[in-house]
């Protein structure tokens, strides 16, 4: 096929397509303008120009660099549009507009991008988020292993929601809501990564959680802390909320759930799925008298169907974390040291 | 999940702890020596559910945290030689060389790579024909016969760019070196991974000489709960004797063919652990058959001088003599983000277990 189409160019990426020429504009073109069009990004400025809705702004960034970039349940831009969006809503924030920057190995292969980028902008689109700008940079071959983006995010904020983000206001006898089974994110990678030769049905919980967290805004505004338990997993989430606080959390491991693929895959490994990443999980601390409304608006979405009460805020042994074990022992849950690694004897 | 929740099914635990209760009245100080014990005991909170008079303590069941620094010395000499692949579980990255460790290495340039199996080593062999594969040996009867097994293929297939540095060990010298130290132990609970290879005979010394019972045990709370139970009921009834809790997976016999696997390749020596020092026929060497695949035979290194932690009461720690919470150094020099001791490197190690489970308690 003649012409400047990069379809005609051996179906790679060169390192040509990061020079700001040609080739860099038949890129943006035909692929980040084909999948992310919208009137501000056509516009085409150095810097999207945008109105604000609210008067507080809530703005994040997160780099992505899983491996495999294609896995169960997801990809890296699918992932890489989702976190950050979620770190905006369990902020308190509506999510309004994304940035991405992709930094991409010379050689790779086009159809591969096409099909990271599409499945970005489906995402943003079911997120009700317009992906506003953007930069591409290539790198020679073996400078950047495949692809890597980075995302930055802005949201909207309205004043009752301000102090979700550092939970100011979480008091004793406030309960802990999850939107479900844990592990299956950090496992299904691991599985894709290190297991080729194994075989599971696990998949990625990787979604944009702002829908469901609307609807607890709605249900309960007086929602003291909300927040999304990605690297180092719930247990890491629980330790933070009750770090450096006048009150305890007290977690019942029977309640908590874990799906059967990822707790026989974490017992065979030796790990523990509280401290396995997620990425479309978060926890929601609500009144007492909030729990059981915000459960069942939880519940009532397709991403909190498995959504349980996993614990309360408690006055004693003040910053930290105690489980009910499931055998009705009782242990301390504490911040994930270094990696999980499996078991040698 | 089936085979599992059965073993984690509160209301057998409450009953097993009933009755440990109601039957205990000598106090008795029970020893597990297995690493995945140590880690099942802290992290379904077994201590918090026995009664005064059990005691539960932990001994030298890490191979991680009984290996000396030598070893890792050695380890980073060799991860320093041109074109050499460095293979290892996990567990042996991080843990602190007199200067450095594998991860600093590794993070300065030196080719180290994770494996979950000995044949994951050999195919990384298979594949880098212009390079020398060590793989770190390091454990007891539950990964010796890998090494086994690997340097047996590698024979056959004639690999010869394949070595393994072992640091593999047995039990029983240990067990006997705490008693003859001295250290109160009522009854051992016996490794259940370890006995599935090496049957129970090895275990009969202790009651038949020492008076302490072993009960081999399983890895979930009803298995760790009848355990103590069964040794408890010895202590009582002053019948010290070596029994199989773990049955479903334990043979009196053990595992014939391993065990054959393990007195074709290798042979006892000498070895140092750390708190009990020299005691002999404990550690694994390959025999003289298969002395071209020993890296400590093939290569010639640089070794630094040891160096061992100030303060460190690993030793102490791993013989059950103190506890984590005794070393002036747990929490706050030694954590496992940064470790001084081996026993906090290691998921299995005591320290390690305590810091993640039992802190604060």
């Amino acid at each position: 096929m003649p012409g400047t189409g990069i379809i005609a160019m051996d179906k790679k990426i060169l390192l040509g397509h990061g020079s700001g020429g040609k080739l860099s504009q038949t890129l943006i073109r035909e692929l980040f303008f084909k999948w992310f069009t919208n009137p501000v990004l056509n516009t085409q400025t150095d810097s999207a120009v945008l109105s604000a809705e609210a008067p507080h702004l809530a703005f994040t960034t997160d780099a992505f660099v899983v491996d495999p970039i294609f896995f169960p349940g997801g990809n890296i831009g699918k992932l890489s549009v989702a976190g950050t969006i979620n770190d905006l809503a369990v902020s308190g924030a509506t999510p309004a507009y994304l940035t991405a920057s992709f930094i991409i190995e010379e050689g790779f292969p086009f159809t591969e991008l096409e099909k990271i980028v599409s499945s970005m902008a489906q995402e943003a689109k079911e997120a009700g988020v317009q992906i506003v700008a953007g930069d591409t940079k290539i790198v020679n071959r073996g400078k950047c292993d495949k692809l890597f983006i980075t995302t930055s995010g802005v949201g909207w904020i309205g004043e009752p929601f301000l102090s979700v983000s550092t939970g100011k206001n979480v008091q004793p006898g406030d309960r802990i809501i999850i939107n479900g089974p844990v592990g299956d994110h950090g496992m299904a990678v691991l599985a894709a990564r290190e297991l080729t030769h194994f075989s599971t049905d696990i998949r990625s919980d990787c979604a944009c959680l702002n829908h469901i967290i609307q609807r607890v805004k709605v249900t309960c505004p007086e929602v003291r802390f909300m927040r999304d338990a990605t690297r180092g997993g719930l247990a890491t989430v629980l330790t933070e909320l009750a770090e450096n606080r006048p009150f305890g959390v007290e977690v019942d491991e029977s309640a908590i759930p874990v799906s059967e693929a990822t707790r026989g895959l974490c017992e065979l490994l030796g790990f523990d799925p509280l401290y396995v990443a997620n990425e479309g999980k978060f926890i929601a601390v609500v009144p007492l008298s909030e729990s059981d409304s915000v459960l069942s608006a939880m519940k009532d979405h397709p991403l909190g169907v498995q959504s349980a009460v996993i614990g309360q805020i408690v006055e004693h042994h003040a910053g930290h974390v105690w489980m009910n074990t499931s055998i009705g022992g009782k242990r301390m849950l504490d911040m994930l040291a270094g990696e999980q690694l499996p078991r040698i004897c | 999940m089936k085979y599992m929740d059965e073993y984690r099914d509160k209301r057998l635990v409450d009953q097993l702890v009933e009755r440990i209760r109601s039957l205990s009245r000598t106090p008795v100080q029970l020893m597990e020596v297995c690493g995945g014990h140590t880690m099942s005991i802290q992290k379904f909170g077994i201590p918090s559910l026995l009664p005064e008079t059990v005691r539960l303590v932990s001994g030298p069941g890490c191979p991680v945290c009984v290996t000396g620094r030598q070893f890792i010395d050695k380890a980073i000499a060799f991860a320093r030689l041109n074109d050499v692949i460095i293979t290892t579980f996990g567990d042996l990255i991080r843990v602190p060389g007199s200067t450095s460790s594998l991860e600093k290495e590794k993070a300065g340039g030196a080719d180290i790579r994770i494996v979950y199996s000995v044949l994951d080593a050999l195919q990384i062999a298979l594949d880098h024909k212009d390079k020398q594969v060590i793989f770190l040996g390091i454990g007891f009867e539950t990964t010796s016969p890998g090494s086994a097994a690997g340097i047996k293929k590698a024979a056959e297939l004639c690999i010869p760019n394949f070595f393994l540095y072992s640091a593999h060990k047995v039990m029983p010298p240990a067990m006997r070196a705490l008693i003859h130290e001295g250290i109160a132990i009522s009854g051992f609970i016996a490794p259940g991974h370890v006995s599935t290879i090496t049957g129970i005979a090895m275990y009969e010394e202790f009651p038949e000489t020492f008076g302490v019972g072993c009960v081999v045990s399983g890895f979930e709370p009803v298995d760790l709960l009848q355990a103590v139970l069964m040794l408890v009921e010895q202590v009582e009834s002053r019948r010290p004797k070596v029994e199989i809790q773990y049955k479903r997976a334990v043979r009196p016999e053990g595992n014939p063919k391993a065990l054959q696997l393990l007195r074709e390749v290798f042979e006892p020596q000498d070895d140092w652990w750390r708190g009990l020092g020299v005691l002999p026929g404990s550690g694994l060497k390959l025999k003289k058959a298969f002395q071209h695949f020993d890296a400590e035979n093939e290569f010639a290194i640089d070794v630094e001088e040891t160096r061992e932690e100030k303060g460190c009461i690993c030793g102490e720690v791993l013989k059950g003599l103190k506890q984590p919470g005794d070393c002036k150094l747990f929490g706050k020099a030694c954590t496992p983000s940064d470790p001084a001791g081996a026993c906090m490197v290691s998921n299995e190690g005591t320290c390690h277990a305590w810091y993640r489970y039992h802190r604060h308690g």
